[in-house]
C-alpha cells in the first residue's frame, strides 16, 4: 500500500490539480480540459482492456473538443507534439522528442496538468492495453482479474468461470460511469454518492494498471527520485501521482 | 469456520482506500478497518473474514471489485 502522495511542489501543484471536495449529495471536482482528456483516455483503456463491450459513447457529448473550450487556449493533448512515432514510451532509445517537449526533464510534473509534455497517443502507448484477453499474458489483467486461491489452480479456475465475467462488467460499468460523468471539456461535475464509488473504483483500477506499467514497487519513491531523465516512465509519473491524489480527496469526500 | 479471506499488500492500493474498502465492503467501525489495513501494509497480508467457502467467495470477489488482492484458503 502508499500513504497519500507528496507532490515535490506541493503548494503550487495543488493549486493545479483537481481534486474532490464533499458536498451534500456526493462530491465534487473542477476538472481542467487536459485532466478530463487524460482520464477519459486511461479509463477508455481500461474497458477496452477488460473486453467488457463497451457503448458508443462518444457522441454522448456535444462536438467541441477540449481545446476550442479551453479559456487558457492550451494545445488539446490529443494528436500534437511528444513522442510522435507511435512506439511511444517503449522506445527507450529514441528520447530526444520527448526532451525538446520537456517530457522527459524531472521536475516538470507540473507541466502534465498545464496540458504540457502529455501526449495521449504516447499515454496509449505506455499503458500499453493490449487486446489479448489471455490473462497469463497480460500482468495488468492478472492483477485486475486475479487469482481467488493461491496455490490451487483448479480452485481458482472454478472460481475464475463464475465470478469472472461480472467482475470485468462491473469494473466495466464504474469506468462507464465516470466516462458519462466527466465531459471531454473538463468543467465542475457533481456526484452523487453512488456515482462517486463507481469513480474510485474506477480511478483505482486505472492506478492499479499504471502502477503494473510504471513497475511500481514500496520504494517507487526512491525509484522515482533516482529515475534518469530518460527514463521513459519519467513524463508518466506526475500523471500516476496526481491520479493517487485525486483518488485520495475522493475518499475523504465519501469518509 | 474452516474458509478465510485474505488481503495481500501491494504498492499501489492507497492506505485510506483500503480502510474505506474494508468498512464499506464488511461494515467494520474505523478502528478495525484501520487496524486491518495496517496489518497488511505491515505483514504483507491480514485476515480480513471468514466464515464458510461460498462467503469467502462473495468477499473475494467483491474485494476485487474494488481491486483489492485478495485471495480465499482453508485455515488448517
Amino acid at each position: 500500500m502508499t500513504d497519500t502522495p507528496e507532490p515535490n511542489e506541493a503548494g503550487s501543484l495543488e493549486d493545479l490539480m483537481a481534486r474532490f471536495r464533499s458536498n451534500a449529495d456526493g462530491a465534487t471536482a473542477r476538472f481542467a480540459p487536459v485532466e478530463a482528456a487524460i482520464i477519459r483516455d486511461l479509463v477508455g483503456q481500461v474497458i477496452e482492456l477488460i473486453g467488457a463491450d463497451a457503448p458508443d459513447d462518444t457522441d454522448a457529448w456535444p462536438a467541441g473538443d477540449a481545446s476550442s473550450t479551453d479559456p487558457a487556449g492550451r494545445t488539446d493533448p490529443t494528436g500534437r507534439t511528444g513522442p510522435s512515432d507511435g512506439t511511444g514510451w517503449t522506445d527507450t532509445a529514441d528520447t530526444s522528442e520527448a526532451d525538446a517537449t520537456g517530457a522527459g526533464a524531472p521536475g516538470r510534473r507540473d507541466g502534465m496538468l498545464d496540458g504540457g509534455p502529455i501526449d495521449a497517443d504516447a499515454l496509449a502507448a505506455m499503458v500499453g492495453f493490449s487486446d489479448n484477453t489471455e490473462l497469463p499474458d497480460d500482468p495488468v489483467l492478472a492483477r485486475l482479474l486475479p487469482d481467488a486461491y493461491r496455490d490451487d489452480p483448479d480452485a481458482s479456475g472454478e472460481f475464475r468461470r463464475y465470478t469472472e465475467s461480472g467482475l470485468r462488467s462491473g469494473k466495466a460499468a464504474a469506468a462507464r460511469t465516470v466516462l458519462a460523468t466527466l465531459p471531454p471539456a473538463g468543467g465542475r461535475i457533481r456526484l452523487s454518492e453512488p456515482e462517486a464509488q463507481a469513480w474510485l473504483r474506477a480511478l483505482n483500477d486505472v492506478r492499479l494498471a499504471l502502477g503494473v506499467r510504471l513497475e511500481v514497487t514500496d520504494d517507487f519513491d526512491d525509484q522515482v527520485a533516482n529515475m534518469e531523465p530518460d527514463d521513459p516512465r519519467a513524463s508518466y509519473i506526475g500523471v500516476y501521482q496526481w491520479l493517487a491524489f485525486l483518488q485520495e480527496t475522493l475518499v475523504r469526500a465519501l469518509s | 469456520m474452516p474458509w478465510v479471506t485474505i488481503v495481500w499488500n501491494d504498492p499501489v492500493n492507497l492506505m485510506s482506500y483500503v480502510t474505506y474498502v474494508f468498512q464499506t465492503v464488511f461494515g467494520y467501525a474505523k478502528p478495525k478497518a484501520e487496524k486491518l489495513m495496517l496489518d497488511v501494509h505491515h505483514k504483507g497480508k491480514a485476515v480480513v473474514s471468514s466464515g464458510a467457502r461460498e462467503a469467502m467467495e462473495r468477499d473475494a470477489e467483491t474485494l476485487h471489485g474494488y481491486g483489492l488482492w485478495a485471495t480465499i484458503s482453508h485455515d488448517s
